[in-house]
């Protein structure tokens, strides 16, 4: 495996949580790997399984989707419709074989600057680890 | 104990002539059946008004030329249907119609189902080279003993839901060893009592469960195992293996019952690709497919249809490249719907999976 591979993670975050936390991990001069693209949503209930499917398949190492922790959704209930989604695109990798590992979902709230460094890498860790998305390489997608 | 109407009429005669005595009697005004196109076996759903028109009707002929969910779904899409309609439908499309309700793409009102132990259909090249016409003694006499009939599209082979879930009246087909000559129809609800009040025959009472229902079961149970463990996708190549044939005609979307958009995510301006997209991708990869994004159509319908596939098999009957869609729509579907504890169609009241949720579950997602 390439010494140097760095990960590119493409990371779906909440407005109202997760991209705030990403906000204050920031402005709080917290050090963590460039490996995350971040896409603002305006909740973590917008993104569609394909959304997901489409940065995969265009190579992403690693899909994140952040949203605020359960019982503080901003649009109050739509962060648990956003965990039956993920769970079921997790399932349906599974039934075909693709690395369900490569998308993570966490909850990361505006205060959690903390917490967004350290998904952040723990996650780029691990897929340093696995090593770059097999879909890179494949032109026939 | 379930009433059970016993005539002593062939079955498809039987229902024939349950559905002119409803439109006769006016208790339908309108029937949905499968009807004769001609005699080289092509047949089409008609709508039926006429009771004389049920003359050229097969009810229980095993073909699909449109899963019958889809059509329902345009007649009700704006309301209940304003006269009441009797509709002979298969288990599976039956199932899709029920959650094809359950997201307001339809109304199950007014609506008179009537279904079958289903023993499977044809698939759909066979309609018109005549094929049919010779297998159908066999088909009948496979069923009637509790046997798979041969040559029926592999996602019939491999159904362990031929028993409707949710029909009002159920035709017994199967472990019926003299289907040309007597038949019996189970009355599963008080609409269907009403409805058969003053119809010839008569009523008891019987079960529908048979030891040749159960021999039934088993052997599809054992040819879904062997279905699902030959048509393994595994991983990208695995992928590209198995879609990397496909056209994009999007046939398969276009037959799906449950993929009911009127402007389809994939053939959509955000689905479609501009130079720049291909720019980039050979930039990325040094190639693209084209036409590009198959694999991103088949794993993004998996991901919208997948809570709600019956498993009609409509999708493998059209797909010009013979892709076994249906086989890996209905594996990961299934095991999707597991996780949800939901089973498509099973239960009207029961809401579609992701339109709900619980506040404590799939904790082992969350990171």
């Amino acid at each position: 495996m390439d010494e140097h591979f760095t990960p590119n993670i493409v990371g779906f975050l909440c407005n109202w949580c997760s991209y705030t936390g990403a906000d204050l991990a920031g402005t709080s001069r917290l050090e963590y790997p460039p490996s995350l693209k971040v896409i603002r949503v305006m909740c973590s209930g917008r993104v569609d399984p394909v959304f997901i499917l489409k940065a995969f398949l265009m190579g992403a190492d690693g899909v994140l989707v952040g949203g605020c922790h359960p019982g503080d959704c901003h649009y109050q209930t739509n962060n648990y419709y956003a965990r039956r989604r993920v769970a079921l695109l997790k399932k349906v990798f599974e039934t075909l074989g693709l690395e369900s590992d490569r998308v993570r979902l966490s909850w990361i709230s505006a205060s959690e600057g903390e917490r967004f460094k350290r998904v952040n890498t723990e996650f780029t860790e691990k897929l340093e680890a696995k090593g770059p998305n097999p879909t890179k390489a494949e032109v026939f997608l | 104990m379930p009433k059970v109407l016993k005539l002593n009429k062939g079955a498809e005669e039987g229902v024939r002539e349950l559905l002119r005595f409803l439109l006769e009697s006016g208790k339908v005004k309108g029937v949905l059946t499968l009807s004769k196109l001609n005699k080289n076996g092509a047949v089409a759903y008609l709508l039926i008004t006429d009771p004389d028109a049920l003359e050229d009707a097969v009810p229980l002929f095993p073909l699909m030329p449109a899963n019958a969910a889809k059509l329902l779904s345009r007649l009700t899409l704006t309301g209940p249907a304003n006269e009441p309609i009797a509709a002979v439908v298969r288990p599976c499309e039956l199932r899709a119609f029920v959650e094809l309700a359950k997201r307001s793409q339809g109304s199950m009102e007014n609506m008179l189902f009537l279904s079958s132990t289903c023993g499977g259909v044809y698939p759909l090249e066979m309609a018109t080279d005549g094929r049919i016409a010779e297998e159908l003694p066999q088909y009948w006499e496979a069923i009637g003993k509790g046997d798979i009939a041969s040559e029926t599209r592999p996602v019939c082979k491999a159904c362990v839901h031929f028993l409707p879930y949710t029909a009002d009246i159920t035709v017994g087909l199967i472990g019926n060893k003299n289907v040309g000559k007597e038949c019996q129809l189970f009355l599963n609800t008080d609409k269907a009592e009403q409805l058969v009040a003053g119809f010839a025959g008569e009523v008891g009472e019987g079960n529908i469960e048979s030891p040749e229902l159960k021999q039934f079961h088993g052997k599809s149970e054992a040819e879904r195992e062997k279905l699902f463990s030959e048509v393994q996708v595994e991983g990208i190549k695995g992928l590209v293996d198995t879609f990397g044939k496909c056209i994009s005609c999007h046939g398969c979307s276009k037959v799906c019952p449950i993929c009911y958009c009127k402007l389809c995510f994939f053939e959509s301006e955000v689905g479609e690709y501009k130079s720049t997209g291909y720019d980039a991708e050979i930039r990325e990869k040094g190639g693209v497919r084209v036409p590009p994004g198959t694999i991103f159509y088949h794993l993004g319908r998996l991901t919208h249809v997948s809570v709600s596939c019956v498993g009609c098999g409509m999708c493998t009957d059209v797909c010009p490249a013979n892709i076994p869609v249906a086989t890996i729509f209905d594996k990961t579907s299934q095991s999707v719907q597991e996780i949800f504890g939901y089973l498509a169609g099973k239960d009207v009241t029961e809401p579609v999976p992701l339109a709900t949720f619980e506040k404590e579950e799939f904790s082992y997602v969350e990171e």
